[in-house]
């Protein structure tokens, strides 16, 4: 089945509406509980970052049996240099918001860490497309 | 399949079929059929919330009568700290405790002491974990939820018995230590919720609980009254023997300033507990070490069988802080009484997976497919009329075969006024041939 969402950029508040729609989904799913929590915290790190970065964007959710595969795109300014941005602790924010317990690096480590397979392309000035996928049992 | 057994139950007879508890229900419990509340059982976590908001008394907890303790030859009080706190001029506890034994009991063992003995013990447990948040397991009403809504955050849960638990075993040994044999001896937790009082029918991470029976503290409330007048400053008896660290379990925040933990956010009322579990779930809550979440507001001293409201019951008991020199005492005196069993939870929780839509998978989607369908269809102002806390809640109870969708007031009408029109529609293509006869035969 497929699920979609649009995430307004400019709505702060409503952030983390889509995680929190697809969390529901996949409990009335049955899926395993440790699975729901993974997918809970790569998509909504992923979807928070389109929210900061790229005035939002439109996410897909494919679920099948097999697998759980969250695609998110957005037309942001992309990212220069994937491989530097995967790095733990590598920020683009300002050393005073770091200060502030902000931007520590560790977004795009996170959802690498939580999901089975991520993919990310992106292009400068163009956008960018994320692919989280879990792999059920 | 373990059979759900519950406190919160309904009085048909009072019930008026309006939509205030099914709204609340945090975990949507609740519907209204044929013009009465009933209650999903496997969904209920007993949190007493529908209790609180019927203006009709339709629901209720069903606890034990104090005649119940007469079946014991010894009989023991677990006071909860609340009870403390629902009198005016709380300056001894002793009083309460005093009362205790006039209106029957034989011995009386405080449930904050026991609260002293698991804060120790959580102490060290808490460092031996390696998940974080750790999240306290102080409310049956929360575990409830957790198992549930959050079944990933099973795992965070402390594994500890509660200090009812506690002191229902301790206070038993201690019975038996005076000669009296296991089915002569009544343990009777006074309680402020009822989600107590199905924690000792159906017990979470323990196989059995030692608590005979639970007395609710509004039963209780009027009984004890009866006897202030007998008891005078020289008639008070010595019995207090917890100090205010265990006392303060009662309300929020009282457990997380106990242990000591830095990093610790005391969460109260089921609405926010929820949230915050949300949060732990998508991992963005932070850098915190310890939760302590209890569905009442103001925690214990807001339970729905409490007689005071909970911000004067909280004033109270923290005037009770001032005498904490006088307990001092009694903190040496903690250990006096060595535990000889485990208080660690010896039985997994379990999650509960209600909410799922179907054992398979694969049907589970296409009844998520169907119940997507069908919401885009409904209203979507959430008005209850149809007897399901929200539109959503309709098409999911539609999918599972438990509603249709005739049940929503707006869908009906869109039906009748569909059915007018074809009827009017009809009506236009039909001659009457007799009719015509008729007229025939009377203009002749």
């Amino acid at each position: 089945m497929n699920l979609h969402y649009h995430v307004d950029g400019d709505a702060f508040i409503a952030a983390g509406e889509a995680s929190s729609q697809v969390k529901k989904v996949l409990k009335q799913l049955g899926i395993a509980p440790h699975t729901i929590r993974k997918i809970a915290i790569s998509m909504y790190e992923a979807e928070m970052n389109m929210v900061l970065h790229a005035n939002g964007g439109d996410i897909h959710v494919e679920i099948t049996p097999h697998k759980i595969c969250i695609t998110l795109k957005d037309e942001g300014p992309g990212i220069p240099d994937l491989e530097l941005a995967m790095q733990e602790g590598y920020s683009t924010a300002s050393q005073e918001i770091r200060e502030l317990g902000f931007g520590a690096g560790m977004g795009l480590p996170n959802m690498k860490k939580y999901s089975d397979e991520l993919s990310i392309r992106s292009e400068v000035g163009k956008g960018t497309e994320v692919e989280i996928i879990a792999w059920l049992p | 399949m373990q059979t759900y057994l519950h406190s919160v139950t309904l009085r048909p007879e009072k019930c008026k079929g309006c939509t205030d508890c099914i709204k609340r229900c945090p975990t949507e419990a609740i519907r209204v059929r044929n013009g009465k509340a009933t209650i999903i059982n496997e969904r209920c976590i007993d949190c007493g919330m529908c209790i609180r908001v019927c203006r009709h008394h339709a629901k209720r907890a069903v606890t034990d009568p104090l005649s119940q303790i007469r079946k014991y030859k010894y009989k023991i009080a677990l006071p909860a700290p609340t009870l403390y706190a629902q009198f005016k001029e709380l300056q001894d506890v002793n009083f309460i405790l005093t009362l205790l034994r006039k209106i029957g009991f034989d011995s009386v063992y405080e449930v904050a002491k026991a609260a002293g003995r698991v804060t120790e013990m959580s102490k060290s447990l808490f460092q031996s974990l390696n998940k974080r948040p750790v999240i306290s397991s102080a409310c049956p009403a929360i575990v409830r939820l957790i198992q549930i809504r959050f079944p990933s955050l099973i795992e965070n849960l402390l594994p500890i018995m509660s200090p009812m638990e506690v002191a229902a075993r301790i206070s038993k040994q201690q019975a038996k230590a005076l000669g009296y044999k296991e089915e002569e001896i009544g343990v009777f937790f006074i309680s402020p919720c009822p989600a107590k009082a199905t924690d000792v029918r159906n017990p979470l991470g323990i196989e059995k609980s030692y608590v005979d029976g639970v007395i609710s503290i509004r039963d209780l409330y009027l009984e004890l009254l009866c006897y202030v007048k007998e008891v005078s400053p020289e008639t008070i008896e010595n019995l207090q023997k917890s100090t205010y660290d265990g006392i303060q379990w009662a309300m929020s925040g009282g457990e997380g300033k106990a242990l000591g933990i830095d990093k610790y956010i005391a969460v109260d009322g089921i609405e926010n507990v929820i949230r915050v579990l949300e949060q732990v779930e998508n991992g963005t809550l932070g850098d915190v070490d310890f939760i302590e979440a209890l569905a009442c507001i103001g925690g214990c001293l807001g339970g729905p069988l409490t007689v005071e409201n909970s911000f004067i019951a909280k004033s109270r008991l923290q005037r009770l802080k001032k005498h904490e020199q006088k307990h001092k005492q009694f903190i040496n005196s903690l250990r006096d009484w060595d535990l000889s069993f485990s208080i660690q939870w010896s039985k997994a929780v379990d999650s509960k997976p209600v909410l799922t839509l179907d054992k398979d998978m694969q049907k589970a989607m296409e009844k998520m497919e169907k119940l997507d369908k069908i919401y885009s269809t409904l209203p979507g102002i959430d008005c209850g009329s149809c007897g399901a806390p929200t539109c959503r809640a309709l098409a999911e109870d539609i999918v599972r075969g438990q509603a249709h969708i005739e049940d929503c007031v707006f869908m009906l009408r869109r039906r009748v006024i569909e059915m007018a029109q074809s009827m009017v529609q009809l009506s236009k293509k039909l001659s009457f041939p007799t009719m015509g006869q008729i007229k025939k035969e009377n203009e002749q």
